[in-house]
Order: structure tokens, then sequence, then C-alpha cells
């Protein structure tokens, strides 16, 4: 069962390398500090839950970030109601947002295409306009849900004194802040990475590629694609939900705006501007994302006067005034450009580009390897034929 | 009874708004075949436009009094609007007219973004596949506003309504009821009937002319068309353009009910693109229909009748109907088969 | 017409269809038999593909059944159908474009072997060497071996057509339907393809040709019937229907060929 191919325990080993060596490699950029650490690995297993479903299947939900908040919420519940354990928090949240996600998800996928994508927006868009009013009680509302002095915490009660301040997750000990709560998020990151990579090279993800690339064929192949549709959208739910529930755990709050449909708009960009279908693409792009997003929008003029330093007197004060549109409170025109950019000329995503460089770089070395190279012209556009 | 009608009317000119909102997104659809999530923020530069014109009417020329000084002691500052001074009382009434007149302002400026926008980025597009699309006029959209933004930052500029439009119409009176039974802002009904009337100047020009005539064949089937040896790609873009500025203009007009900020079109872009839904893509009266039900259909949810029933109600009620209607209609009210369908 | 008798695999019973007013099938009635290669034939428009949409499920009949070994067909979902043994070649090649040959003649395999439905989540395909193994055989068989790591979309039109009927033929299926499989194909090819046809006659495998090139009908089919604005004009061995007067007519009079 957990037979691994060579190519994918290669992967997964570089890839672990990669993401508990963060804070080290990270620093020189300044994104070291354990709070856009931990960032780093929530989102970037969100998004490669999301390409489990956008990736393999084609299928664009537009809806889940409500899993997300879904997740958020349950976990603070369970901080409040039974203890501060994050395993806890993280299983109380799966099987929420996996329920939620079921539901939708039945729902939903009942329609293809544009349809199926308006769905999960409409479901998402009513969860967060339900939060934010009738579910006031669940979810506290504007307010958010926050831990209180006075809450039950049945289970950890039972072993403890309540304390004077507000409690923090730990696990057995270990404060869930800090460089502790990143590595715990990247050990969670990391078993999702191996699952999502077992998924993609099981049987099961076969049929998921081969829902994407021709439905109908999958149906006169003897294959019923709404319970493997169905299954892809619960387990990208649930990864949804554990993200949002290691969000509660290394700030233990949940406000409705998780669940709004730009949220679900920005995890659509990340796993696009990495590379759809990709393993590691989703992933880059969501580490690029929220870098740009913690970093840029920190920047301010004086920054700017610094870099551009070295730039005559005249011409800096203008770089300086058009750059400042795109840092600070501009970062999303920043994101929005590259947003554009990146489909227009790489529709693959950041992966695209890596594999026409190295490609270039291969044929450059060996002319004869060619053959092993596809062509890129010859490469089927994803579901271009599809979406026609 | 009195109550519902209201909420009816209530709802008839938000649902104008989604019409024609919901109008161009369709028109692009039909006749490109492209998903334009950047629609909402062009019915917010439209909304812009009128705080641009606004703003150009009313810059001042600044003097210093040379005799009369200030409560701080320091020479009293006059000011007078250029539009004032140029032209007297007309500069008045420029004034009091700067939303409706920045349609002037409005149908240049929607026409020019709208073919800029075609020809510079939209036209790649057109035989992408729709997610591709999509994402691209996202950013796209994101990238409008941010610059909007930039330029007349952050927050809401509330516009005026011309004096004549001010306060309500007592239209119970006119109907024979009592007074003040059925009130209704003067201007909501300014733009209803605006919006009745570029609905209807749109569906005429699709009608009556023959470059509507080829747009509309070309929607239906676009390869005969450009068969033919007409230019069908040009034609598509001037579409755009038009598509730019009836939401242009809705938003132009729709500055003194909701005072605008950057994110207008994206608050509108997903109630639009529900309405398209639901009124089936690509379907023009379907558009129409869907935009003007589902905004009468949010106003009656709104009342407080309603919602003791069946609490909060009124936040999702768009939502379920969208939701609703895709399940038991997969094509909408009025869609046509095969459109979007895999 | 014809009764059905005890060898018949698959009965198409007084099947009709309309579309708005059209009568695209009329009491069509047919029995195919056990092991045998009948061709369908007739003019454009005169039913055959949605004859085929019905058998697998694509289009509901308006009235009629189509019965598979005492079992009823209509109604069943195109996965279900397929499942019970019936397989499809369309008249342009539906392939998976974006995946490699060879995941493509391994889909149909464990669609065959895990049902409609199965989580097979943590199992890798590397490890899944009975079914490699077939995979490989049938595609080596098909001549298309140098290719099995190349995607589907970038083959010939050809060799996706080949590719097709691999991946039918890899489920071993009752019954095979080809629509039009040598349509738009060069003379040299259509004799590849039928070589092909008539190498796997022999496996007892029942198939259904709808076809408008003769040369191909007359060196592959057992049984003819001849389909003719929806309805059945003429049935028999290939011999007895190119004689027949009908349908010279429903041909010439028809409205192509």
């Amino acid at each position: 069962m957990f037979s691994i191919p060579k190519k994918d325990a290669i992967t997964f080993l570089l890839f672990a390398l990669v993401v508990l060596t963060m804070p080290i490699w990270l620093s020189p950029f300044g994104a070291s500090y354990p709070g856009l650490l931990q960032k780093f690995a929530i989102y970037a297993l969100l998004a490669v839950g999301y390409n489990i479903l956008f990736g393999l299947t084609g299928y664009l939900s537009f809806g889940h970030a409500a899993f997300l908040g879904v997740g958020s919420y349950a976990a603070v519940w369970s901080f409040k109601l039974l203890s501060m354990n994050p395993i806890l928090a993280l299983a109380c949240a799966m099987i929420f947002s996996g329920i939620f996600a079921l539901a939708i998800g039945y729902v939903s996928l009942r329609r293809s295409g544009i349809y199926f994508s308006i769905l999960t927006l409409a479901f998402a868009q009513m969860s967060y306009k339900l939060a934010y009013s009738v579910l006031s009680p669940i979810t506290h509302g504007e307010n958010g849900l926050q831990l209180t002095l006075q809450d039950p915490r049945t289970i950890d009660l039972m072993f403890m004194e309540r304390g004077v301040s507000l409690p923090t997750s730990s696990l057995f000990g270990i404060p869930m802040n800090g460089y502790e709560g990143f590595y715990f998020c990247a050990v969670i990151l990391l078993i999702g990475f191996f699952i999502a990579q077992k998924i993609a090279s099981s049987p099961f993800g076969m049929m998921l590629k081969g829902i994407k690339s021709n439905e109908d064929r999958m149906n006169y192949t003897g294959f019923n694609t709404k319970p493997y549709m169905l299954t892809a959208f619960v387990i990208s739910g649930m990864y949804a939900g554990i993200a949002g529930g290691l969000l509660a755990v290394t700030d233990p709050l949940a406000g409705a705006e998780r669940m709004q449909w730009t949220a679900s708009g920005e995890l659509v960009l990340m796993t696009i501007l990495g590379g759809v279908g990709t393993l590691v693409g989703p992933v880059i792009g969501a580490w690029i994302i929220k870098y740009f997003e913690n970093i840029f929008s920190a920047w301010n003029e004086s920054i700017l006067h610094n870099f551009f330093a070295f730039l005559p007197d005249n011409i800096e004060g203008f770089v300086v005034l058009i750059s400042s549109k795109f840092v600070g409170e501009g970062w999303h025109l920043t994101l929005g450009s590259m947003f554009v950019l990146v489909v227009v000329f790489l529709p693959g995503g950041i992966m695209e580009g890596v594999r026409r460089i190295s490609s270039w770089f291969l044929r450059r070395k060996d002319p004869t390897k060619d053959q092993e190279v596809v062509d890129p012209e010859n490469m089927p556009k994803p579901s271009s034929e599809k979406g026609e | 009874m009195d109550a519902v009608i209201l909420q009816v009317l209530n709802g008839l000119d938000k649902g104008g708004a989604y019409a024609l909102i919901a109008l161009g997104l369709t028109l692009v659809f039909g006749t490109l075949g492209v998903v334009n999530f950047a629609h909402g923020a062009l019915f917010m530069i439209g909304a812009f436009c009128a705080v641009t014109f606004r703003k150009i009417l009313t810059l001042e020329k600044v003097v210093l009094s040379e005799t009369e000084l200030s409560p701080w002691g320091t020479p009293l500052e006059i000011r007078t609007p250029f539009a004032q001074q140029w032209f007297g009382d007309f500069g008045n009434v420029l004034l009091d007219y700067s939303v409706p007149l920045s349609i002037l302002l409005a149908i240049p400026v929607m026409l020019l973004i709208g073919i800029v926008m075609e020809r510079g980025l939209i036209k790649h597009f057109y035989k992408r596949p729709h997610a591709e699309q999509i994402l691209v006029t996202f950013g796209l959209a994101i990238v409008l506003q941010e610059i909007v933004k930039a330029f007349f930052g952050a927050n809401p500029n509330p516009q005026p309504i011309p004096q004549v439009f001010m306060g309500a119409a007592d239209l119970g009176v006119m109907v024979g009821m009592a007074e003040h039974v059925i009130t209704y802002p003067k201007w909501r009904l300014v733009y209803l009937f605006f919006s009745l009337g570029v609905i209807g100047a749109v569906f005429a020009f699709l009608r009556f002319t023959t470059f509507g005539m080829v747009v509309r064949a070309g929607m239906s089937d676009r390869e005969t068309v450009s068969m033919l040896g007409i230019n069908i790609d040009r034609r598509f873009t001037i579409m755009f353009g038009i598509a730019a500025v009836v939401a242009g203009v809705a938003g132009v007009m729709y500055t003194p009910i909701l005072p605008p900020d950057y994110t207008l079109g994206m608050d509108f872009l997903v109630l639009t693109f529900i309405v398209v839904v639901v009124g089936g893509m690509g379907s023009l009266p379907g558009a129409v229909l869907a935009g003007f039900t589902l905004g009468v259909v949010q106003s009656l949810a709104s009342m407080t009748e309603v919602k003791d029933i069946i609490p909060g109600i009124d936040q999702v009620i768009i939502y379920l109907v969208a939701v609703i209607i895709l399940l038991v209609r997969p094509r909408g009210l009025l869609g046509k088969r095969g459109v979007m369908e895999n | 017409m014809v009764e059905s008798s005890h060898n018949t695999v698959l009965h198409v019973a007084d099947v009709h269809k309309t579309f708005g007013g059209l009568h695209a099938l009329a009491d069509v009635d047919l029995a195919f038999e056990e092991g045998t290669t009948h061709a369908i034939i007739g003019p454009n428009g005169a039913g055959k593909s949605t004859l085929l949409n019905v058998i697998v499920g694509k289009l509901p009949p308006t009235r009629g059944t189509v019965v598979l070994d005492g079992e009823v067909l209509t109604g069943k979902s195109p996965y279900e159908i397929n499942q019970m043994g019936i397989a499809r070649v369309f008249q342009t090649p539906e392939i998976f474009p974006e995946l490699s040959v060879f995941d493509n003649v391994m889909a149909p395999a464990f669609a065959k072997r895990d049902g409609a439905f199965s989580m097979n989540l943590f199992k890798s395909i590397e490890s899944e060497k009975d079914i490699a193994r077939e995979a490989e055989e049938i595609i080596v068989d098909f001549g298309l071996d140098a290719m099995i790591h190349t995607h589907a979309g970038a083959l010939s039109r050809g060799h996706k057509r080949r590719l097709e009927l691999a991946m039918c033929l890899i489920q071993k299926p009752r019954i095979l339907l080809l629509d039009e499989p040598t349509a738009g194909m060069s003379r040299h090819d259509t004799n590849t393809t039928i070589e092909l046809l008539k190498k796997i006659k022999s496996s007892g495998m029942t198939k259904v040709i709808i076809e408008h090139d003769m040369h191909v009908v007359f060196s592959l089919a057992d049984e003819v019937s001849v389909l003719a604005q929806g309805r059945i004009i003429a049935e028999g061995t290939p011999d007895e229907v190119r004689g027949d007067p009908k349908v010279q007519e429903a041909y010439l009079g028809g409205t192509y060929e």
C-alpha cells in the first residue's frame, strides 16, 4: 500500500528538505519569521488540496474559501469546547469541512463547466453571508470567533486548572505559535503532499485526469464519473478545512472574511500561477502570492527611495512614484498584473516556464536527446478542446 | 399589499442595474464567447466617469481676499468653480446636472476602454479555455480597480442628485390611492426608466440595423458569417465597446444611489454573473428578465415580514434562487441548448 | 422483422426516436447474432448514428427497448451499458488527448477490472503489473508501441482511431459498436483497419459497423441492414442487399451518394 515509485520518492524527499529548511533559506529574503512561515505552509497545503480538484479533474471551484472558513470555525470551537490540542482541532476541522464539502459537492456536481463554478460560488457566498448574519451565535459575526476565559474546554480542564490568561494552542506542551507552530504546519503539509502524490499516481488519479481530458469518454468506457468527482471534491474540501484549522491553531480566531469569494479567487490564482495539475506548482504559487502579500504590502516610499537611491534624483523620484503604486496598499495591483502576465504568456504557470527552460537547456546540450522532449507546439493545451 | 408594491418598486431600480450589467456581459459572451470577469470593473469605471466629471466641473479658482479675513486671521480664500466663473448661472446648472451629463463623458471613454481592452487583451483569448478567460479578466479587474484606487482613494465618492429629481414621488396618488402610501424616490424612478431605455435601445439596435443583424447572426453561428466575407471581428470589437458603454452608463447613473468606491465592480460582478447564468448564458432577453426578477426577489426578501419567517433570507436569496434554477433548469430561464455545456 | 432467435445477443426492439417532429428512427427492429459482424448502411441522415446513440444510452428512445441477453438496457446510463459489455468506437475518435497512449489503454482496463467506481486511492499505477502487461500487449498488436508515451492528442488521425479501437478491445466487450471506422482514411489505412478488424473477428465478439464505404462493408460483414429515413428497408447477406432494387433507389434517390 505504501510502495512509492522512485521518482515520486525523490520528489518528496526534495520537497521535504525544501520545506523543513525554509527558516534558513528564506532569511535572506526577509521572510523567515514564524507568522509568515506558518502561512507559507498552510496556504501551500490549501493549494495542494485544491489542485486535487481543479488540477486533476479540471472542475473550477470558486467556493473553496467556504471550507477554509468552516475548518477555522470548527477548530476554534474545538478549542473552546474541548481542548487546546491542535490534533483534535484539526480532526474537527476535517470532519466538518468534509461533511460540508459532501453536501455542497453533491449538489454542485450535478452540473459541469461554468455552471459548476457558479454553483460553488453561490454556496460559498451563502455561507459567507449567513456567517455574518443569522449564524452569528456560531460565528460571532463581524467580531470573529475568539477564545474567552469562560470557555468550557471540557477535556483540558479535567487535567488542569483554569489559567488566568487566554490559553494558547499547544501540542503536549509545545506551544503552536512561533517556529514550533511552523514545524507543526510543515509536517501536516508534508503529509498532505504525500497523500496528494499518492492520489495523483494512483489509478484513481488517472480516472480524475481522464475526466478532465474527456468526461464523455469516461462514461462510455464504463466509469461512473460522479462518485469520482465527489470523492475528489470532498478530499480537496478536507484539505481546505485542515488548512483553515491550522490557521486557527497558529492564531486561535476565525472570521467570516476567510469565506469571501475573493479568498477563493486568491486560491485559484495560486494554483494557476504555479502550474495547474502539477504537484509542486500550486505550492510555489501559494508561496509567491503570500510572499508578495506580506513583503510588498509592508513596503513604503522610504524603502523604495533607498532601493532606487543609485538613480539620479529626478529619475529616482519618478521611478519611486510609479513603483509606489505597486507596493504597500497597492500590492494588489502587482498581484493583478502578475496574473494577467502569467495567463497571457505562461498559461501553464511557473512550472511550465521551468519545463520550457529545462527542455531548452537539454536540447542545447544534446541535440540527439530531442525525442524525449515533448515539443511545446504539440503539447495539447490543457482542456482547450473541452472549453469550446 | 402596499408594502409589497413598494418593495417591488425598490427592487426594480436595482434590477435595472443588474439587467444593464448582465446585458453587456451576455453581449460579450454571446458574440465573442468570452467570459468577462472584468465587466464589473467597467461598471465601476463608468461610475468614476461621473466622479471625474464632477471633479473637473468643480475645479475652483482660489483667490485670496485682500480685505476680508477668515476666522483664523488669515486672508479669506474665495473659491469659485471655473464653471461658475465662465458660464455664470449656466455653470450652476451644469454642476447640478453633473451626473446625467457625465454620460457624455462616459460614452467615449467607455467605448475607448472597451476597444482597447478587446484589441489589447481579450482577442487573444477567443480560442483559449473559459477557465483562462476567467482568470485573465479577473486579473484585469484587479488591475483596473487598483488603478482607480490609486487615483481616487478608497473612500466612497457620493454624487448629488439634480435638484429636480430630489425627494420622492407619490406614486400612490397618481393611481388614486391615499397620500404617502407609495412614495418612491424620484431618482430611482429615473434610473428605472433610464435602464429600460438603454435596454430598449440595445435591442432595437440589434434588431433593426444591419450591424445588429450581422452580430446576431454571428452570435448563433460565427463560422458561417465569417465565411460570407463579413469582417465579423471588427464588428465584435465594436460590440465589446458597446457592452462597455452600457455597463459604463449604468454605473454613471447609479452613483447617486450608491456612492461608488473602487470595490463597486467586484460587488456587482458576482451578482450579475448569477443573473446571467439564471437568465441563461447567451440569452439577452434572459439577462434582462433575470436582472429584474432577481432585483425584485431580493427586495421582497428583505421585508421584515419575510425575514421573520426565514431569518437571514435577504442575505442569501439571490444565491438560493440561482442554485434552484440551475438545478431545475440547467440552461437558466431562457437559455439555449448547448451553450457552455460539456 | 427478424424474430429473435436463441443466439441473438443484442435486440433493438421496435425503437422509435423523434426529435421534435422529425422521425429519426421509426420502428427499428434489429437482432444482432452472437459472433457475427453486422453492418448498418444507409444514406446520410438515415438515423444510423442515432441508433448507436440509443444503444449506448446517450439518447433515450421515444418508444421501444434495447435488450442485451434478456436484460433491458433502455434507461441505463452509458457507463452501466459499457459495464454490461458494450464498447463503442466513435466517428471522430473519442480519446483522452492529454493522457499518454499507455494511460489511454490502461484506463478502460481498470474499468473492466474494478467496475464503474473504485476508491483505488493509494495503490500506484506502477504496481498494477497485470493491467500494464495487458495494455502493452494490445498496444504492440495495434502497432502503437513506438508512441506509447506520447500524448494521445499528438497522434495522427489514423493512429487516434487505432488507439480508440485498442481502448475498446482491451475491455473484451461482448459487443463492439463501430461508427464509420474508416471515414476519412486513405485506401491504405482503410485496408490496414480492415485487416485489424478481420483479426478480431475470430474472437467471437459481436460487431456492429456503421459504414459508408461499401468496400469495407463487403470485406467484413456477415449481415447487412439498410436504414433509410429512420426505417429498415432491407436486410440480408451482403450479396442479397447489393441486388435489392429498394436499396439502390434509397441510395440514388436519397440525399447522398
